[in-house]
């Protein structure tokens, strides 16, 4: 580990002021940061350390959703009653996620600007483009099962690896965030970044920017449902992942809000899919077509060609499911 | 006093079952278990040593060529930095197990991505680690180096080969023949404590706290690679935080803290990152394994073919011996076995639990379940039908043989269904559900075995071996043994192993170590039962001893008039080991759940019968036992080492990534451990169990999957992408 200052930021105001400098990281439960900057992937000359900050309550909010304090930990967030009775496709998605102990210790903002597990991100001594840019890709030609399908780019084909955030895409929740240019709120889906030429770029914040909370709007009916595929059933990042938000009116889909996870850059939002679905009657050939929507532009790199063919099969268990639940 | 007891013709005396005490085979708990789980045994690197330095080694970022030069000065300004050691004698390598010379030296060699190149030293551990990868290092790259074991032309190890008959013939003609091909990929032993050493000079004495399986042998390899004499060095490996063999030799931290400490002038302590365990110490190779199986109509075996491909690096003697237990195993006739080697530049293949049989008898025994398929007969009918009567290759009889055993016990114990078998025909929900089945054999290893027992004045006794216990009970079983032979409580016996200075075990390594150094505390005992015979003037096997009394009243305390008593038992395997083929044997059921979405496959249950001759101790044992099960299920289901393409560095080098099973991956498992006592095998008539568990048990998984689900998979791990490949519509 490189020798580096660590501040405690004593206001908002201060940790942005900190962080808007380009050598200084914002520490809050610090499980993915601090492996990295042991591996010197992350090599911050300053880190501000936000956790006395507050904003960590979970809370109601005026109009019947729920703001998840972004200091709040995972482990209170996926326990909570609320989220437990109207958000469980969110308690879900956090359980299936890390262990335990990581979930005790990381904090929902830091659980959305985690980084990627890519074997090439994390190896200094193998080309990464999101590490140093123009070095190259490692994983394209290289082990790249876990590697994305959906929206890759020549220069970076790595996975956002995260559950909670591909609920909350699911949820159409939003991101509140505080910065010396004041406060602005995100929608979960536009937070991260495709890699495009910019791999290194993951997601929206600018410099100084602090998340502050996760609001979730009022809860909806239906059925909520988090499928995570895995090879280990515990303690592994997804191969795919499923949220869903479903509901059946009459025998027809009336609601159906899909967000996917291990298959790209960022929680895989493609709100054609559930439009699809909206009014028609649950069928093999309507899940299908679901699919091929979802993977029209689906790209393998070998080793992981098979998570097309996996994605289209864990949409219809998840589809399936939510239909029998509902008949 | 030495007694030396060599064995040349079996034991049927049984002595142990006649004596008193009865402690042996107990399940008691292990002795050091308080002291681990409180965090009071020291491991290697914990040991308290003032004015330590720290050492972090640096690997090398190509995969063959020349280290050219290396920029001291870029690190050595750098806060902390003391030293940049590139000494020629820094181990490039590990040691292979038993080796008993230093591995490859000379780091300016390069042979594979991520080798040991130079060892940075440090005041504090983050100093060294920060300068390790500062330093810059040039080096002369040789192109082309092989990476694709597939791709060169493999050696044929030698002293493996058998041509018997005519396979090909026998394919022909046979009522049911099968022609498969099995892979399967590297993996790690992953042991939780990290290799790690802290050297300390004192003039030219040179002690070393290190991690290590087998002291005897090691500290040779250190002697040799230090060009030193084995009374100049100590080394000192009191807990040992899992090896499965990955510590069985001397690997690259050791000599590395021992040069530096010289150079500096001071103690340093090397302890390898996780990343550098995964990359720098041992990889099980992958195999890719040709099986034929000719039956006549009644499922007897006429033919019988296993030829295997591993690799490793040029240079390297160990070979991944696939066919071990196939040599012996079934019958048949025409028999046709090959073991060749490709020569690439991955990172050094040796030992992982089961050498052999943890990859050979998964090929053989998802290859058995195909003929089973073919010929239409269940599956442990198909084994009990092909038991042979003595060794098909050697003509050797067998020492004991309990696989017939095995397979109807855990049939019972499991409650396997003997009726006709068809997969596809439990379904619940989304999961397909079905069993499986599969043979366990293990060969018998034993090995030459030196203990110092003392039978205190005060009626305590004293057991001293540079023995290790790796986790795996030794400190509990040898209490038992010496406590059952003098009639002790084995609280009353204190054990001490992992030093250098105590007399020379076999150390812990091919399930030897219970069996070899159990039968020299056994054969120095009883030269102390002959002693206190003599003084109460009977002989040794009419001596009772029970509570520290003998059966007569008098007290070992009053025996011993204020003297200690001290033998060294030297045992040593004589003419047994060529005499007879020896072997644990076992079965394994499981019964898993395939996704029909998704591929996932999840075990259910699973249960291991297991006959290795006598039990020591009842749940260190099972325990073996379990923790080998578990590994089945790894190498079944997730277990991989990945490597890349181009360069050959080991990819998943950490433990999120290379995914060993998780509690929630592993279900309730059952044991069986079947009554056994193996008078060939040593004079305690034990075997070994710490490998048997996983030796066919992955197996029982794929043969339960394609049960289940009617996928028939032939290369493990069966992840999720390759049950679905194979996965009828």
């Amino acid at each position: 580990m490189r020798p580096f200052q660590y501040t405690r930021a004593p206001s908002l105001a201060e940790a942005s002021n900190l962080t808007a400098g380009k050598d200084t990281l914002a520490i809050a439960g610090g499980t993915n940061l601090l492996d990295l900057m042991k591996l010197q992937v992350e090599k911050p000359g300053k880190l501000a350390d936000i956790n006395r900050l507050g904003f960590a309550d979970i809370e109601d909010t005026g109009d019947g959703g729920l703001r998840l304090g972004a200091l709040a930990t995972n482990t209170e967030t996926a326990v909570h009653p609320r989220v437990r009775s109207d958000y469980p496709v969110l308690s879900r998605a956090i359980l299936a996620g890390a262990t335990q102990q990581l979930r005790n210790k990381a904090t929902n903002g830091g659980n959305l600007c985690q980084r990627t597990r890519c074997f090439y991100f994390t190896n200094i001594d193998q080309p990464c483009n999101k590490r140093e840019p123009g070095s190259g890709c490692g994983a394209i030609d290289g082990i790249a099962k876990l590697h994305a399908i959906l929206g890759t780019s020549d220069q970076c084909i790595a996975t956002y690896p995260g559950d909670m955030a591909v609920a909350l895409s699911a949820l159409g929740a939003t991101v509140e965030i505080s910065g010396d240019k004041g406060e602005r709120s995100v929608p979960v889906c536009d937070f991260h970044c495709l890699p495009g030429d910019t791999p290194w770029i993951e997601n929206i914040l600018e410099p100084g920017e602090i998340i502050t909370g996760i609001v979730l709007p009022a809860p909806v009916g239906g059925k909520q449902i988090y499928r995570k595929v895995r090879e280990r059933s515990s303690y592994a990042f997804a191969l795919v992942s499923v949220a869903a938000v479903l509901e059946l009116t009459n025998g027809r889909f009336s609601r159906a809000d899909l967000a996917f996870g291990g298959l790209a850059h960022k929680p895989w939002h493609d709100p054609r899919v559930g439009e699809c679905l909206l009014g028609q009657v649950p069928s093999d050939a309507l899940f299908d077509k679901a699919a091929d929507i979802l993977l029209e532009d689906a790209r393998g790199f070998g080793e992981n060609d098979f998570k097309i063919p996996l994605t289209r099969r864990t949409l219809h268990a998840v589809l399936s499911q939510a239909t029998e639940d509902a008949a | 006093m030495t007694v030396h007891f060599k064995q040349d013709e079996p034991d049927n005396s049984n002595r142990l079952d006649g004596m008193k005490q009865g402690v042996l085979g107990k399940p008691l708990p292990r002795i050091e278990g308080l002291a681990k789980v409180t965090g009071t045994a020291p491991y290697a690197a914990e040991y308290p040593v003032e004015n330590c330095a720290e050492g972090v080694l640096v690997t090398a970022t190509i995969t063959r060529g020349e280290v050219t030069s290396i920029d001291r000065e870029s690190v050595l300004s750098m806060p902390g930095v003391i030293a940049v050691i590139d000494d020629e004698k820094l181990c490039t390598r590990a040691a292979q197990g038993t080796a008993n010379e230093a591995p490859m030296q000379g780091p300016a060699q390069v042979c594979y991505w991520g080798q040991p190149i130079a060892l940075v030293v440090a005041e504090t551990f983050e100093q060294a680690r920060d300068a390790a990868k500062h330093l810059n290092v040039e080096y002369r790259v040789e192109e082309g180096a092989p990476l694709d074991p597939g791709a060169v032309e493999p050696e044929e190890q030698e002293g493996e080969t058998v041509h018997q008959g005519d396979l090909a013939h026998a394919m022909v003609e046979a009522a049911h023949s099968i022609d498969v091909t099995y892979t399967t990929k590297g993996h790690a032993s992953a042991a939780m404590e990290p290799h790690a050493a802290i050297a300390e000079w004192d003039g030219d004495k040179l002690t070393v706290h290190a991690s290590l399986q087998m002291l005897n042998y090691n500290i040779t390899e250190l002697a040799d690679a230090l060009d030193m004499e084995e009374d100049d060095v100590r080394l000192i490996s009191r807990y040992v935080g899992g090896g499965f063999g990955s510590k069985l030799g001397i690997s690259e931290e050791v000599v590395a803290a021992a040069l530096a400490a010289k150079q500096v002038g001071r103690p340093v302590r090397v302890v390898q990152s996780r990343q550098q365990v995964f990359q720098t110490v041992m990889r099980r190779s992958e195999t890719t394994q040709h099986l034929r199986l000719a039956a006549d109509d009644n499922g007897k075996l006429v033919g019988f073919g296993h030829e295997a491909l591993v690799s490793n690096l040029p240079g390297e003697s160990f070979a991944e011996p696939v066919l071990q237990s196939s040599h012996f195993l079934y019958g048949g006739e025409n028999r046709e076995l090959m073991l060749k080697v490709a020569r690439i530049h991955r990172m050094t293949a040796g030992s992982v639990r089961a050498p052999g049989e943890a990859v050979g008898m998964p090929a053989l025994e998802g290859a058995m379940d195909v003929l089973a398929k073919k010929a239409g007969i269940d599956p442990v009918e198909l084994r009990l039908r092909n038991i042979p009567e003595d060794d098909p290759e050697e003509g050797l009889q067998f020492s004991s043989h309990k696989l017939a055993e095995c397979l109807k016990q855990g049939a019972d114990a499991f409650g396997w269904d003997k009726g006709l078998r068809k997969p596809r025909q439990r379904r619940e929900g989304e999961w397909w559900v079905g069993t499986g089945m599969a043979s366990a054999a293990r060969v018998h290893n034993i090995s030459e075995a030196k203990a110092r027992v003392t039978l205190k004045a005060d009626g305590t006794a004293l057991v001293e071996t540079d023995m290790t216990d790796i986790g795996t009970g030794t400190y509990t079983i040898l209490a038992q043994i010496a406590g059952e032979m003098l009639g002790l409580d084995p609280k009353r016996v204190l054990v001490e192993l992992g030093d250098t200075r105590h007399p020379r075990g076999p150390g812990s390594g091919g399930s030897w170590g219970a069996a070899s150094i159990g039968s020299a505390v056994y054969v120095a005992c009883k030269a102390i039962r002959e002693e206190l015979a003599a003084k109460i003037g009977t002989s040794e096997d009419k001596l009772e001893l029970n509570e520290g009394k003998t059966a007569t009243g008098e007290s070992l305390t009053d025996l011993l008039e204020g003297k200690d008593l001290a033998r060294e038992g030297h045992y040593e395997p004589g003419d047994i080991e060529d005499d007879y083929t020896a072997s644990g044997f076992g079965a394994f059921f499981a019964e898993v759940r395939v996704n029909h979405y998704t591929g996932e496959t999840r075990v259910e249950r699973m249960l291991g019968a297991f006959g290795f001759g006598r039990v020591l101790n009842a749940k260190t044992a099972r325990s073996q036992c379990i923790g080998g099960i578990t590994w089945s299920i790894g190498l079944a289901l997730t277990e991989a080492l990945e490597f890349d393409p181009r360069d050959g560095h080991l990819v998943n080098c950490d433990l999120a990534e290379y995914h060993v099973p998780v509690h929630r991956d592993v279900p309730d498992l059952d044991v069986v451990l079947v009554e056994e006592r193996d008078a060939a095998a040593s004079p305690i008539q034990a075997k070994g169990i710490g490998e048997l568990g996983m030796c066919g048990g992955a197996a029982a998984i794929a043969n339960a999957i394609y049960n289940a689900c009617g996928a028939r998979l032939y290369d493990y791990p069966m992840t999720p992408d390759r049950v679905l490949a194979a996965m009828p519509d």
